[in-house]
């Protein structure tokens, strides 16, 4: 559709040196977490933390490279719709440990 | 070769189906027929089954809708038969084997293919005109949705004469579900409809949003968006956020039967409990998703038949944001008697308490609205007002159900089926059909008749009360759901009561099936024939278009200066058409007939996955991939219409609103 006000759809889309180095970053986290995992070169906390920590700048190479949030004036709209998917999935994991854990005592169901 | 499918699953035992079987043939010939006799085909695929004006879409989810209306109340009316028979040492006319199929195909069909049907192609219609655009964002992935969920809906109805259908009632609980307790092919024909539409429904979800968001005319800012878009957008969040969640509880459920995973089973370390959390976690957004536009039809309704601007616009929008929220924090209340601890359920029974607040700030809005209006009773007011007394019982019953202590005794009885009937029927069905009365003549050109309207409204009603205080009731006296028979003598006289109410209602079906007739044959005379385009005194922006609208909806996309804006322009004389500017190229996109290639391999595929028959089931998902690739490659989606084309049409349409206002 050629409506002139869709056309404010044009926020950049990366380039591919943008993703190459999204890519490195995404593989070398991976490969760490796989490393800290299956070389027991940590104790178990200390396996779990890392993995977690991995895990979570691994969320925010991909929501940079890939999915192009950042703070730009553009981007108000991505990092809204970002900022409600999170609240949302995090009412739905919250309330489901919360639920099932509380079930789990009184049923006995663990 | 065939899987499990033989000939051995065609129910040629059981006589009912065999008679269904028959009338739906001969129906189906004789469309059929008629249509090859007419010679129409060609037309039907170029002007509707490709077709990806929102319009045409719209049309054809509601003609959906009410076929699966037809469908979801043979079941019930054959519910309420078997018990008002079932009695005292009678058998009925149902063997349990079949009740359970009814039982469950009604409310998955009532559910999925009435009400989101009825819902989609409410948006469809009146979503883009409301906004001034002239389609919607993915026109493509609008059509690859209808004929998703149609697709879906025939592969429900496949069931009936293949096979079985689920007899785990409508949500398909573990582990009565699972392959263990339910080893025939219903539970799966389930999960593959609920799937396929599940796509169908996630894509109207992401195209709506993006719609609102980014396609609103110029000066169109969000408080100045009419209500009923507001709860479009409301809606489309609840199913982008909702829908996954479906899909990923019932798919968990589908690796359980397919696959010989454990996640619900009770033997292999499963939790069931948890498919009911994640079920009622999409659930109940799911009946806001329903009703929330319904409430935005009211919105718009109200304020026309009352010749005043709605009341309390500003509110209306934030009762529909904070309800939205809302929905989303109250899904025990499905299962309190689940054994969660009085934390949990006090948390979810406050927060279900606490909905009732902005609900009832909707229903003052709209009272207030009406209040000192010059109001026309107008069939359309009828179903409004029928809605806010049927809809405020609901409510209140809700809340009781909302009590954990009282939810305790009310679980699973009648008195829960009566509840929800309460607010689906007087909420969600009562405000669809309003919104088709409202906006039948800015679809088809031409209005509804009224007396057959107000005759169908009242059967509805009376109906709707007939068949559902008696459940209440017998709720109350300790009647389970989803009996086959009982032998309860304090019973039998209140079911029969509701027999008489579901027989009301059939006749309300009548008179709706009726009101299509006369009004189509009496579709030339004068005071049917919606010429201005603006038959009610609108407010908003789609009744500044000819009825039917053309197929780029405004040929100048007009500028919004106000909240109500068309109605804002009536009374400062100013032309929202802009009749007679300089007319330019408008750019549309093409009509396809991937959409419906692409549904047609879906259907294949879930056919193919419910019986086992491994190579077809790939050749429909090599299929489903293959049209999407091949429509991601295709260039050719887009077309201008020339500038003296639209000024042609739109010249005709000023002629004719001249030679109105000349008379």
């Amino acid at each position: 559709m050629s409506n002139p006000h869709t056309s404010s759809s044009g926020e950049s889309h990366g380039s591919v040196s943008s993703y190459i180095i999204g890519f490195v970053l995404a593989v070398v986290l991976t490969v760490l977490s796989f490393g800290v995992v299956m070389t027991h070169s940590l104790s178990p906390a200390g396996t779990l933390a890392a993995i977690s920590a991995l895990a979570l700048v691994q969320v925010l190479v991909h929501l940079h490279y890939f999915l192009h949030m950042g703070g730009s004036s553009e981007q108000r709209w991505n990092n809204m719709c970002f900022v409600f998917t999170v609240a949302f999935v995090a009412i739905l994991i919250v309330g489901t440990v919360f639920i099932m854990n509380n079930t789990a005592m009184h049923m006995m169901s663990r | 070769m065939l899987g499990r499918l033989s000939l051995s699953a065609i129910p040629l035992d059981v006589p009912i189906l065999v008679g269904t079987f028959i009338g739906v043939v001969i129906v189906g010939v004789a469309v059929l027929g008629l249509i090859t006799y007419y010679g129409k085909w060609g037309y039907l695929w170029k002007e509707w089954f490709t077709s990806v004006d929102h319009k045409r879409l719209a049309v054809m989810y509601i003609i959906l809708a009410l076929v699966a209306l037809f469908r979801g109340f043979a079941d019930a009316i054959m519910m309420r038969t078997q018990l008002a028979l079932a009695y005292a040492g009678n058998p009925g006319y149902l063997p349990p084997h079949h009740y359970d199929q009814i039982f469950s195909a009604h409310g998955t069909i009532m559910i999925f293919f009435l009400a989101m049907a009825f819902m989609t192609g409410l948006f469809n219609f009146i979503v883009p005109l409301q906004i001034g655009a002239r389609d919607v964002a993915f026109p493509f992935l609008n059509n690859l949705s209808f004929w998703m969920t149609a697709v879906a809906f025939i592969l429900v109805n496949v069931s009936l004469f293949i096979g079985e259908f689920s007899q785990c009632g409508w949500l398909a609980y573990p582990p009565l579900s699972e392959n263990q307790f339910s080893p025939g092919v219903g539970v799966d024909y389930y999960i593959w409809a609920v799937q396929i539409s599940g796509v169908g429904t996630l894509l109207t979800g992401v195209n709506f949003f993006v719609t609102i968001v980014k396609m609103r005319a110029p000066g169109m800012t969000w408080m100045k968006m009419p209500v009923f878009t507001w709860t479009a957008f409301c809606a489309s969040i609840l199913i982008m956020v909702a829908f996954p969640v479906l899909t990923v509880a019932v798919g968990l459920l589908g690796m359980d039967r397919y696959f010989g995973m454990h996640f619900f089973t009770n033997d292999g370390g499963g939790n069931q409990m948890m498919y009911l959390n994640l079920i009622w976690a999409w659930g109940h957004p799911e009946v806001y998703i329903l009703v929330i536009p319904a409430f935005g039809v009211f919105s718009e309704v109200v304020p026309a038949f009352s010749g005043k601007p709605l009341f309390g616009y500003s509110t209306m929008v934030y009762a529909t944001c904070s309800i939205m929220v809302l929905s989303f924090l109250v899904w025990v209340h499905h299962f309190f008697t689940m054994g969660a601890g009085p934390d949990v359920n006090a948390f979810f029974g406050i927060a279900t308490m606490i909905i009732s607040i902005p609900t009832g700030v909707k229903l003052f809005n709209w009272l207030f609205t009406m209040y000192k209006g010059r109001i026309q009773f107008h069939a359309c007011m009828y179903w409004a007002v029928g809605f806010m007394i049927t809809f405020t019982i609901g409510g209140m019953t809700g809340v009781m159900l909302a009590i954990p202590g009282a939810d305790f005794v009310l679980h699973n009885s009648l008195f829960l089926i009566a509840h929800f009937h309460n607010t689906i029927i007087g909420g969600v069905y009562f405000g669809y059909i309003c919104g088709m009365n409202f906006w039948f003549p800015k679809v088809m050109g031409f209005k509804l008749d009224e007396t057959w309207g107000k005759r169908a409204f009242w059967f509805w009603f009376v109906g709707f009360y007939c068949a559902f205080v008696p459940l209440y009731i017998v709720g109350f006296e300790g009647m389970t759901r989803r009996l086959n028979h009982y032998d309860n003598p304090a019973w039998h006289p209140w079911l029969l009561v509701a027999e008489v109410g579901a027989v009301l209602v059939m006749l309300g079906i009548a008179c709706q099936l009726t009101q299509l007739y006369v009004s189509i044959r009496d579709r030339n005379l004068p005071q049917n024939r919606d010429v201005t385009g603006d038959p009610w005194n609108g407010r908003t922006l789609e009744w500044s278009t000819s009825s039917p609208p053309p197929v780029y909806n405004f040929a100048i996309v007009p500028h919004v200066h106000e909240l109500d804006t068309f109605m804002h322009d009536k009374e400062n004389g100013i032309d929202t058409r802009q009749a007679g500017a300089q007319y330019e190229a408008i750019h549309m996109p093409k009509n396809t007939s991937l959409g419906l290639a692409c549904a047609v391999f879906a259907l294949i595929f879930g056919f193919a996955a419910v019986w086992y028959i491994w190579w077809l089931a790939a050749v429909g998902l090599v299929g489903v991939i293959g049209t999407v690739i091949a429509r991601s490659a295709d260039k050719d989606i887009d077309y201008y219409i020339p500038a003296e084309e639209v000024a042609r049409i739109e010249n005709e349409h000023t002629r004719k609103l001249m030679a109105q206002a000349a008379e």
